[in-house]
């Protein structure tokens, strides 16, 4: 049999006309969109500075208000103090989360496909959850060695729940006609996993990653308030003591800008990895 | 007939074209598909007295079960809903295990899966984070057949008329086309034995019709063995050489019939309505 003999069915149908246009429109629709929030967002702050310059009471705080700030920001920038601030921080949370991923998906993947673990494991997991990670602080300084480990165990703490919780969900929704048809083709548990769990789950195991990324970047900066002596919490800590308000703003924007970069990422990766059609 | 034109009836999705007669000797030989090697004859398959029950259940679903299916023989197991076609299908397939007897293809005693023996489901259930092409080579792959691929699925593609669409995701296409795909993959790691548990039974008439034909002249053209599950006494005479009839509590062969419905099986010929009403007619008399 010859391709001819499906020549009626077998075209694949030419791209709709005007698509790039309407991808481009689409895009050109978001960043609009999200340039009037962040305006809105900049207009209430400039409000905000404006308000305190006025207030008698508050006027030492004149600076957290955007001009300064900026201003700050750009000399920061100029002298790679914002590197030096958030390299500490980033490789901080890089540690904490990839030892969550590291634990967290096997666990999820287990969790998710056996039902006496996961009965076994609900309650004590769903306990440990509860408990904020802060709060695990004294322990930690104890344990660990060093600054930097108690504050990566801190991370660690904060992000390992909703990547495990986000994968065993993942793994709960797993069409069983796909393990059984692989199966059938002759795959063995790790091929199931590679070629079926993994990416049937990907789009799971990203969220649970965006969420726990979210989670340890809000985690980081009390967390850096510990003996560290570096990172974009100390750096907080540390306009606050010298009364720099506008190193303090700028520092705050900092932080913002590098969370929402992350989750942007994030973002990017769970669009990139989901396969359902909707999600495109 | 032309090849060409006699394929194109087959295309599955072209209504006007799918009472035309079919030609399987214009299909390519098996040879063509597997680079050049002989055509192998299929599976023998042995069922021995097979009794199964599932767990928590009293009494035996499938009680005393003994037939057996020649090598390149087209079977049936028509039944009504519940009585054990389907978990037939899958102990012999080796994704159950019997709780007594046994099932034995060419001589060998099933035990689990084995790619040399595949299962076609009703829904196709494709992985659809892959291509069409990457879907049917996922056999290959598992077989650790990897080198294989380049030279044994574009001419499988080609079989089942999806060669533009090798490189589009599995979501992009129709009910019909992806049930081609899952016979290309089904297909990829040359199986002596195709069990298709009622794999049409979810298309439109039009694609359904088209492609039992396809499976039928394609199992013939490689010489392959299939066991056909289905409640449609058409899809049975259209498809199978022979038909077993099977009846519930506890699920069992009543019947044991050769199918003759004229060489074309033409579903207007009188033969193949004769044959059908035979059928039928056994169907609600037995089953």
């Amino acid at each position: 049999m010859t391709d001819a003999a499906y020549s009626q069915s077998d075209e694949s149908p030419a791209p709709r006309s005007g698509a790039w246009l309407a991808v481009l429109k689409s895009w050109a629709r978001s960043l609009g969109v999200a340039a009037l929030g962040l305006g809105l967002l900049g207009a209430l702050w400039a409000l905000g500075g404006w308000y305190i310059a006025q207030s008698p009471g508050m006027r030492a705080f004149a600076q957290l208000a955007p001009g300064p700030t900026f201003e700050r920001l750009w000399i920061m920038l100029q002298r790679g103090e914002v590197w030096a601030m958030s390299a500490p921080s980033l490789y901080r949370v890089g540690w904490g989360l990839g030892i969550a991923i590291v634990v967290g998906v096997p666990m999820g993947i287990l969790i998710g496909r056996l039902a006496w673990l996961r009965d076994l494991s609900n309650a004590p997991f769903q306990l440990l959850r509860m408990i904020s990670p802060l709060s695990w602080m004294p322990i930690a300084v104890m344990a660990f060695a060093t600054w930097d480990g108690a504050i990566i165990f801190l991370i660690f703490v904060a992000a390992v729940w909703p990547i495990m919780f986000a994968t065993a969900a993942g793994v709960k929704r797993i069409d069983p006609a796909w393990l059984k048809v692989s199966r059938n083709l002759g795959a063995n548990p790790l091929h199931q996993l590679i070629y079926v769990i993994l990416p049937a789950i990907a789009q799971d195991i990203l969220t649970g990653i965006r969420l726990a990324l979210g989670i340890a970047w809000v985690v980081l900066v009390p967390a850096e308030y510990l003996g560290v002596s570096s990172g974009l919490g100390f750096a907080i800590n540390d306009a606050r003591d010298s009364l720099d308000y506008a190193r303090l703003g700028a520092t705050v924007l900092v932080i913002g800008v590098i969370g929402y970069a992350l989750d942007s990422l994030c973002l990017l990766a769970i669009k990139r990895f989901s396969w359902l059609r909707s999600d495109a | 007939m032309t090849v060409q034109s006699t394929l194109r009836t087959t295309a599955g999705l072209d209504a006007h074209d799918h009472k035309t007669p079919l030609a399987t000797s214009d299909l390519k030989p098996r040879a063509s598909i597997d680079g050049g090697r002989p055509a192998r004859r299929g599976a023998h398959v042995q069922i021995d007295a097979l009794q199964h029950r599932y767990k928590g259940m009293s009494h035996n679903c499938l009680n005393d079960l003994n037939f057996q299916v020649e090598a390149g023989q087209i079977v049936a197991l028509v039944g009504r809903s519940g009585c054990g076609k389907s978990t037939l299908l899958h102990l012999i397939a080796g994704l159950m295990q019997p709780v007594a007897g046994g099932v034995y293809i060419n001589g060998n005693r099933v035990r689990s899966t084995c790619p040399r023996w595949v299962v076609m489901f009703q829904a196709p259930s494709l992985f659809p984070w892959m291509t069409v092409a990457q879907n049917a080579a996922l056999g290959l792959r598992f077989a650790g057949r990897t080198a294989d691929i380049p030279t044994r699925i574009p001419p499988l593609l080609a079989m089942v008329g999806l060669t533009a669409y090798a490189d589009r995701n599995v979501q992009d296409l129709s009910g019909g086309q992806q049930q081609r795909v899952a016979l290309a993959r089904s297909l990829a790691t040359e199986p002596d034995l195709l069990l298709l548990d009622e794999p049409f039974s979810a298309l439109d008439a039009f694609t359904r019709r088209a492609l039992q034909q396809d499976v039928r002249r394609i199992a013939k053209d490689l010489g392959l063995t299939v066991v056909l599950v289905t409640h449609d006494i058409t899809e049975a005479a259209i498809m199978a050489d022979r038909a077993l009839i099977m009846a519930p509590d506890p699920g069992r062969i009543v019947t044991d019939t050769v199918l003759d419905p004229g060489a074309d099986r033409h579903r207007d010929s009188p033969a193949f309505e004769a044959e059908r009403a035979r059928l039928a007619t056994l169907f609600e008399a037995t089953a």
